[in-house]
Order: C-alpha cells, then sequence, then structure tokens
C-alpha cells in the first residue's frame, strides 16, 4: 500500500482519548537489555572470524609517495592487507544520507587515503589476521613513506589565502559559480530575506558579537564495529552497528562498486549514534578483507579510532548582527557562520544558516555561511547538526539585546517568536508549529518563577529549532490467531523506537502495546527504510506503521463482512471492535477466526512524507560559578518542548534529558584540543571529558504538545532539538551570574577563570 | 605467542576454568573465552565502566583487569544478576523507569547499582551519582538512571522490610 505524504485517513479529534498513545509501557527489546542478552555489533563472533584492524596516519596532513605492506603480508597469521589500491575508482556523486549528503568519491577516500592523508587517523591500509596481536604487529610492518606537510585545524586559518590547501581541485561553489583557484572553502551559502539595511536603518539598538565553537564527539559508548562474511556467490553480509542499514548498504555498494541486491546489512544493537554511525567506515574494509580471505572478518575501533576517525561535529566561527526598536521588536538579523567539515566537502554548514534565526520572525535578514576543509577527520551529523553553534551565537545576542532594552528574556523571544506563516530566511514557510506555546510553558514555569539568590547563581534561558525530517520508512505486520500482531520494521532502535512504532500499531488496532511484537530486521527482510536520524523514526515510521495497521483493519473488516454475510462497508471499527448490525467480534476474537476463514492477514506500508516537522524547544539553567576555579556547577535544569503528541512520554522525557546533559558537556568541557601539527591531545575519556551522573542534577521536563497536522497522532520528532539551547541557555547564566559574556566554546574552568582575572 | 595460563574462578556462582595469554584483560577473557558478551566494551581504558564486573563485591572495570588475577577470586557479571525466573529489582526498575535508551552502558551501570545497594541501601542522590560517575552514559543524562536506583531501594527494602 503507497501512502502519499501527509496523508491523514482515520484521523483522530485531539480531544479523543488515547488507549496506548501517551502511557508508558515498558520497552520490548527492554528484558535483554537489561540481562546483557542483547546482541550489539561486537558480540558477534562468527565461526573462524578473523579480526581486521586499521592502520591510520600519524600526521595530520602528508603525502603517501608508498605503502609497502611486503613485510607485514608475510608475518604468520597474516592472512590480508588492503590499501586504497584495491578500492575501485570511485565518481564524484552525491548520495543523500538521510541527514545529510555524502560524495562518494570523498567517502572512498574517508574509508582508506588516497595519495594524501588527511587527518591524524586516517586510514591508510588495513589487515586481517588471526587476532588482534598478530594485527596489531602486522600494522607495524607496514611501510609508509610520508611527506609531512603543513596541516590546519582551525577554520578561519583554512579559510586564509595562504592555508595549506587539502585538495588541488576543490574551487570554491557559490550562487551557481564556481572559483577559479585551489582553495578550502567548498561552498558559499546565502539567504536573504527583506531589506537588512532598511531593516538595521529602522533598529534602535544594535547588537553584534562574534562566537567560536571548538569541534566536539558525538561520544556514543559503543566504538565503531562490523563484521563481514563474502560469499563465493559474490555476496557480502555484514553486521554492523549503524543508524540506517539500508544507508549503510548504499554506502557500502558505492565504495565496492557492487549492486546494492549483493549486500545484505544486519542491523546489530546499537550503542548510540547520534548522527555519529550514518556514515560507514569500517563496512568495506571488512568486506574487502573477506573477499580476500574467504573468511569472516571482525573489525571494532578502539576509543581513540573513534575519536580520531570518525565524525565530529564542526568546529565554527559565527559572527550575529541583531537590531531591535526600543519596543523590543526585532527588526534585522544578520549572520556570518563558517563550519568546518573535516578533511572532506560537504559539512553542516547549510542547517547552520537555515536554524541560526528559525525561532524568530525577523522581517529583515541576511545569512552566508562557508563550508571548509581543513586536518580534521571528516565531520559526521550529531543531534541536530549545525543548529547547537548557530544557536549558541543567535541566543547570546539575543540574551544581551533583552538586556540592554530591559525586557525579560523570555518576554522578548515571545515577542518576536516565530508562528504560523512566518517565513523562515532560508525561504519555507511554518505550518502550525509550537514555539509561542513551548515559551509560555517556560514562563509560568515554577523554576522561571522561583527566586534564585546567592552569590555567583543566575539563571539563563535559550531556545533552538530543529527541522525533523520525514522520509521512507517500510514495515509490514502479520496478525497472529492469539491477537497478537508481529511487526517488522527497519528502523534501527537507538532508544526505544520499537516501542513507540509498536504503540501506533497498537493505537491504531485498538489492542495493548504488549500485544504488538516488534523485530528490526534486516535489509532483505523489510522495504527500504531511511536511517534513524533527523528525528523521523516515531513520526515517519511510526506514520507507516498506523498506515499497515488500517491495512489490517481493512483486511479483517473484509472477513468479518465475510462472516457476517455483509458488505466490507458496512462493518465498523471502533475501540478494538468490529460491529456489523448486532454483530460484534472484538479484534482478538476475530484474530482466532483467522486461520480457518481464509488467507493470513498481513498489513503492509510504505511512507515518505516530505515534510519538516518543525520541533522548538526553550531550556531554563540556574549555574553558580566558582571564582577560585572557574567550575561552572548547574544547580538546577529544566527543558521545554513542544513534541507534537508524545507517544511514550518516558523516551521523550528521556530524549530531552540525554540532548539538555549533551549540551551540558558542549558548554563546559568537551573539544578537541588540536597541536599545531594537527595531532588531537586527547583522543580518551578521561581527557575528553564528558558529563558524569555527578556532575549534572536532575533534568526536570515538559512537554508540550501542538499537534503535528502532518501526522496521524499530532507526532514531532523530539530527538535533536534538546541538545541545541544548553551551551546558550547555560552562557547567559554565566553572564547573569558572574557578568561574563562567555562567546567561545567550551566554558571551561580555564577560560572562565582567565575570563573573570581579565574582568 | 605467550603461553597460557590455566586459571580458576568462580563466575556468576559457577566454578569455571579457562585458559588464558598473560596479556588477556578480564574483560577479553568474559567475552571472547567464555562468551559472556553481556559485559560490554567502551574504552579499554577504564574511563567509561561498560565493562563492570564484581570481583569478590567489588566493582571494578574489567579492562583493567587482567584473567590471570583472577584466580579463585568471585566474579559477578550482568548475567548473574537476574534470578532464575525474575529480574532483580534493579533490572526492573531500569525497565519500569525507562532508565535506557541505546542500553550498551546499561550492563555496567546495573552492576555498579547492585554493588552499591549491596553496601548502603538507602543511598541518597548524591550518594548514587557519586557511585555511578565511574560509569559514563552518553544517552539518558542520568536523571531516570539515578530514579531507577532509588526505585529499586525502595523496593529491595520493601522486600527485606
Amino acid at each position: 500500500m503507497a501512502i502519499t505524504h501527509g496523508e491523514t485517513s482515520d484521523k483522530l479529534p485531539a480531544d479523543r482519548p488515547f488507549k496506548v498513545i501517551g502511557t508508558r509501557p515498558v520497552r520490548h527489546d527492554g528484558v535483554d537489555k537489561v540481562t546483557g542478552r542483547a546482541a550489539y555489533g561486537a558480540d558477534l563472533n562468527l565461526p573462524e572470524t578473523l579480526c581486521g584492524k586499521v592502520l591510520r596516519s600519524p600526521h595530520g596532513h602528508a603525502r603517501i609517495k608508498s605503502i609497502d605492506t611486503r613485510e607485514a603480508e608475510k608475518l604468520p597469521g597474516v592472512h590480508a592487507v588492503v590499501t586504497s589500491a584495491d578500492l575501485p575508482d570511485v565518481k564524484d556523486k552525491i548520495a543523500q544520507l538521510g541527514e545529510g549528503a555524502v560524495n562518494l568519491a570523498d567517502l572512498s577516500g574517508n574509508v582508506l587515503a588516497r595519495g594524501k592523508a588527511l587527518y591524524k587517523g586516517h586510514a591508510v591500509a588495513a589487515v586481517a589476521a588471526v587476532d588482534a596481536h598478530v594485527a596489531e604487529e602486522a600494522l607495524q610492518k607496514i611501510r609508509v613513506d610520508y611527506e609531512v606537510l603543513p596541516s590546519v585545524t582551525w577554520v578561519l586559518d583554512a579559510m586564509a589565502d595562504d592555508a595549506p590547501v587539502l585538495h588541488d581541485h576543490l574551487r570554491t561553489k557559490a550562487m551557481g559559480n564556481t572559483g577559479d583557484r585551489p582553495t578550502n572553502i567548498a561552498q558559499h551559502i546565502h539567504f536573504e530575506k527583506g531589506d537588512i539595511q532598511q531593516g538595521f536603518a529602522e533598529a534602535d539598538l544594535i547588537v553584534e558579537h562574534e562566537f567560536r565553537t571548538a569541534s566536539v564527539h558525538q561520544g556514543y559508548i559503543e566504538p565503531q564495529v562490523a563484521t563481514a562474511l563474502y560469499h563465493a556467490d559474490g555476496h557480502f553480509k555484514i553486521w554492523t552497528s549503524t543508524q540506517g542499514s539500508f544507508t549503510a548498504r548504499q554506502q557500502t555498494a558505492e565504495v565496492l562498486q557492487v549492486p546494492v541486491s549483493r549486500i545484505t546489512v544486519v542491523p546489530m544493537e546499537i550503542g548510540g549514534g547520534f548522527g555519529g554511525k550514518i556514515s560507514i567506515y569500517l563496512e568495506p574494509l571488512a568486506a574487502l578483507l573477506s573477499r580476500k580471505t574467504g573468511r569472516a572478518v571482525k573489525m571494532v575501533m578502539s576509543r581513540a579510532e573513534v575519536f580520531q576517525g570518525t565524525g565530529p561535529t564542526p568546529g565554527s566561527f559565527i559572527r550575529v548582527k541583531l537590531g531591535a526598536k526600543r519596543d523590543g521588536r526585532l527588526t534585522a538579523g544578520e549572520a556570518w557562520l563558517a563550519y568546518d567539515a573535516g578533511a572532506f566537502p560537504a559539512g553542516i554548514i547549510g542547517p547552520g544558516c537555515m536554524c541560526v534565526f528559525s525561532c524568530y520572525d525577523l522581517p529583515h535578514a541576511r545569512v552566508d555561511g562557508y563550508d571548509v576543509v581543513l586536518n580534521k577527520p571528516k565531520t559526521s551529523a550529531y543531534r541536530a547538526p549545525g543548529a547547537t553553534q548557530a544557536a549558541f551565537a543567535c541566543e547570546l545576542v539575543i540574551d544581551e539585546l533583552a538586556e540592554k532594552l530591559d525586557l525579560d528574556p523570555l518576554e522578548l523571544r515571545l515577542n518576536n517568536a516565530a508562528r504560523e506563516g512566518t517565513r523562515r530566511v532560508d525561504g519555507p514557510v511554518y505550518n502550525r508549529i509550537g514555539l509561542v506555546e513551548t515559551l509560555e510553558a517556560a514562563q509560568n514555569h515554577p523554576h522561571y518563577q522561583a527566586p534564585l539568590e546567592g552569590a555567583n547563581r543566575g539563571r539563563g534561558v535559550a531556545c533552538g529549532y530543529w527541522f525533523n525530517i520525514g522520509l521512507k520508512s517500510s514495515v509490514s505486520a502479520s496478525v497472529n490467531p492469539d491477537g497478537t500482531v508481529m511487526l517488522v520494521e527497519g528502523s534501527t532502535d537507538i532508544g526505544g523506537t520499537r516501542t513507540s512504532i509498536a504503540m501506533q500499531l497498537a493505537e491504531t488496532l485498538g489492542i495493548p502495546a504488549e500485544a504488538v511484537h516488534p523485530e528490526v530486521v534486516d535489509t532483505d527482510s523489510v522495504g527500504y527504510t531511511d536511517v534513524t536520524g533527523g528525528s523521523r523514526v516515531t513520526f515517519a515510521t511510526g506514520m507507516a506503521a498506523h498506515q499497515a495497521g488500517l491495512d489490517i483493519r481493512r483486511k479483517m473488516a473484509e472477513r468479518a463482512a465475510m462472516l457476517w454475510e455483509c458488505e466490507p462497508a458496512e462493518v465498523t471499527f471502533d475501540q478494538g471492535v468490529f460491529r456489523a448490525g448486532k454483530n460484534s467480534l472484538t479484534f482478538e476474537q476475530l484474530c482466532e477466526k483467522l486461520p480457518s476463514t481464509g488467507s493470513p492477514v498481513v498489513g503492509c506500508a510504505t511512507v515518505d512524507p516530505q515534510v519538516s516537522t518543525n520541533g522548538f524547544g526553550c531550556h531554563i539553567v540556574d549555574v553558580e560559578v566558582d571564582p577560585e576555579t572557574g567550575k561552572v556547577t548547574v544547580l538546577r535544569y529544566t527543558a521545554v518542548q513542544d513534541a507534537g503528541r508524545a507517544i511514550h512520554p518516558s523516551y521523550v522525557e528521556g530524549q530531552m534529558q540525554g540532548g539538555a546533559v549533551q549540551g551540558i558537556g558542549w558548554a563546559l568541557n568537551e573539544e578537541y584540543a588540536f597541536d599545531d601539527s594537527g595531532q588531537m591531545g586527547n583522543p580518551n575519556f578521561l581527557d575528553y571529558r564528558m558529563p558524569t551522573a555527578l556532575d549534572v542534577p536532575m533534568i526536570d521536563t515538559l512537554i508540550v504538545e501542538v499537534p503535528n497536522p502532518d501526522h496521524p497522532f499530532g507526532v514531532r520528532g523530539v530527538g535533536e532539538v534538546p541538545i541545541i539551547p544548553p551551551p546558550a541557555a547555560m552562557a547567559n547564566a554565566i553572564y547573569a551570574a558572574v557578568g561574563l559574556r562567555m562567546r567561545e566554546l567550551p566554558m571551561s574552568p580555564p577560560r572562565i577563570f582567565k575570563a573573570l582575572n581579565q574582568k | 605467542m605467550s603461553k597460557k595460563t590455566h586459571v580458576t574462578t568462580t563466575i556468576n556462582g559457577e566454578q569455571v576454568e579457562f585458559l588464558c595469554e598473560p596479556r588477556q584483560s578480564l574483560l577479553d577473557v568474559l567475552r571472547d573465552v567464555l562468551c559472556l558478551t553481556g559485559t560490554k566494551e567502551g574504552c579499554s581504558n577504564g574511563n567509561c565502566g561498560a565493562c563492570t564486573v564484581l570481583l569478590d563485591g567489588v566493582p571494578v572495570d574489567s579492562c583493567l583487569v587482567l584473567g590471570v588475577e583472577v584466580e579463585g577470586a568471585e566474579i559477578t557479571t550482568i548475567e548473574g544478576i537476574a534470578l532464575p525466573t525474575h529480574l532483580h529489582p534493579l533490572q526492573q526498575c531500569f525497565l519500569e523507569d525507562a532508565a535506557l535508551q541505546c542500553g550498551i552502558c546499561t550492563p555496567g551501570f546495573i552492576v555498579a547499582a547492585k554493588a552499591l545497594l549491596d553496601h548502603n541501601p538507602d543511598p541518597s542522590e548524591h550518594e548514587i551519582r557519586f557511585q555511578l560517575a565511574g560509569n559514563l552514559c552518553r544517552c539518558t543524562g542520568y536523571d531516570k538512571i539515578v530514579r531507577a536506583v532509588q526505585d529499586a531501594a525502595r523496593l529491595m527494602q520493601q522486600e527485606h522490610g
């Protein structure tokens, strides 16, 4: 059954009580996950598996003059060595990965360096050996002759005329034109709305500042892992930890230049992703090594490899200028953003530019953005990619405007809040959105109302917006005679989505959540499904589950009509009961009759909603700054967000809490520390300091529900918005506490201590 | 390749014998030799806590213990936390309180929390946060984990009440 986007048949009135939606059932995969039985990528051990390891560049930027693998190949226990010479040539071609796009030639070059190593940690060769120790010994025997080149790791330095150029062929693309000289600036994006000169001329007050943010990592606890097994008939099977099994299949097929049908990707349980497990790294290497050896090859990254070889989020430089009337009405905004993309073009500058002013109804605005390559790992999506940096800049300027205009910071935001009909600077016009309701809920929250007393303490607020995507999802659902339903889906479950999808099917069929048994299956066993990313799964795969439920209802109504000798159109369905005239059967009763009355009932649906579900959040934080150390303590934290409709409120809260704490880490401690030669000095969890349980308080949540008109139950994406406001809210709170406007992330103790002493 | 050492130990109440190389960590032995893959590897340098097991009742990062060191010791892994017929109250509360998202850190948290409750049946929020500070979770922001441990403590006190 093909469903066009935005179709909302069986739309439920908002006031109708739900039986399943809004409840908090135990997740279906829960028992396996609390007992250690759930099988993650590294838990798979096929017979006669070889261990694969990657040789990585020790230099930030170096020409690879030669690679000699002969000594490594001679080592007993080594079965194969591969370099980029083993990879086919891949032509320039853009592939959509759901959340962001990739040039497949660049992807291939990132999987194994060609000609040049572009960052410390860039994969140069890979080996397969009988065990990890032999594999590591073999790596040491590979002789790579490097010519070390100057490297660059800060975005503005990389844009300079005299910067070391990474790619000789790269030219700046700007508004349909292509530059004529080698450069690190891959793209210049420009958005404009109204007339900013007029807008700033109308302003009574203009505030403009520059902001800097460091690269941070997604920090998932499970390192990248992949096992591949090549079959002599030309088929690859790949077990991996991925946010998108079909996307992993597509990327691997392109890099190996084989048809997608020759690859089966089995998504193992995934130990966190946050955008970092959309791109492939190990999959094609394991596949190549398996094809060379005929054995299964398993590859697991070390934590240092995860930091140095997989996608961080960009470091950025941003300038934001806002003008306002004395009454607090914003008149114009201008932003200039430069984001690094890591070693290859096509970073996340686009969404940064689209989101920088997305919370506000600005009559006049201009945004310029630059996508810049430099000697860092290729950036990956990280939870609302690009939006957190942009919000950090915009929300600090908003806060300063509110102070100078003597307005409550939430009041200023409310006065200028985007609402239905507001056109963003990049073009789209919002449909029904819930920013105003979110801001009002924050204003009325006991946290915002409570007094905050004590020295060096302050309160800050900030907003955040993320698009939340739709994209393609497929499900099928088989009805069992015992009244349960087996739900087959392709969205890898990172945070409880088996349950949030199953609940939408259960609601549609009028059965308990526990009567649906969701399974995430491999790429051979379900229709194409896009990545678990873009906060899309509960929205889009949930929409597919709802449609599959409608398909089941239609087929079962036909069966009831047959039993009751009436027309199918006479059969109604309400609250789990089929009725026609005096006849009635519950869903479960009719299921029992299915095997003896005809063919099995399977519901199917595929969806491709081409919409944004437009999520807004507002966070409130109280901090205390220790003037003797510069350490910031979070005293109280509240996250408010429009979820459209919270299917499973516990997991909505969990997204809000988890995103907030990731944002707190980004705000206070996390950063890639590079030296002049492009070496990351802190590729471990001790020195790359993510928040621990002791670093944060309880994270209070308030879910606002302004139903999304593009979803049958009103769902909006939830997962990404909550990482956007924290750095800005924390900075605004630090200002309220000690009078420092911190415009560089992270706001780490040494940086705050220094700023306090310069004050 | 170095000679393997014979080790006799008790894991989850049962006597276990295994051979391991001197360089193999307890984590490697559990996962690769004994197929107890419930204990997870997140960093292999003692900073994430995903591989937490109880060694003679004390929570340790099994990546920092050598296999040959556990001769004669008693080890509890996540596979040994549940009773044969039902879940441990910590496991039950982690489920009911939605204290996991991706779940990779969950075994380590449950083992570390069991060690806490074994010694301190009524911990404060601060004590819970302090005891669990060696376990990183990137998904939940810790709120629901702390609440699950609080709820499990209450449940266990009622059961023993």
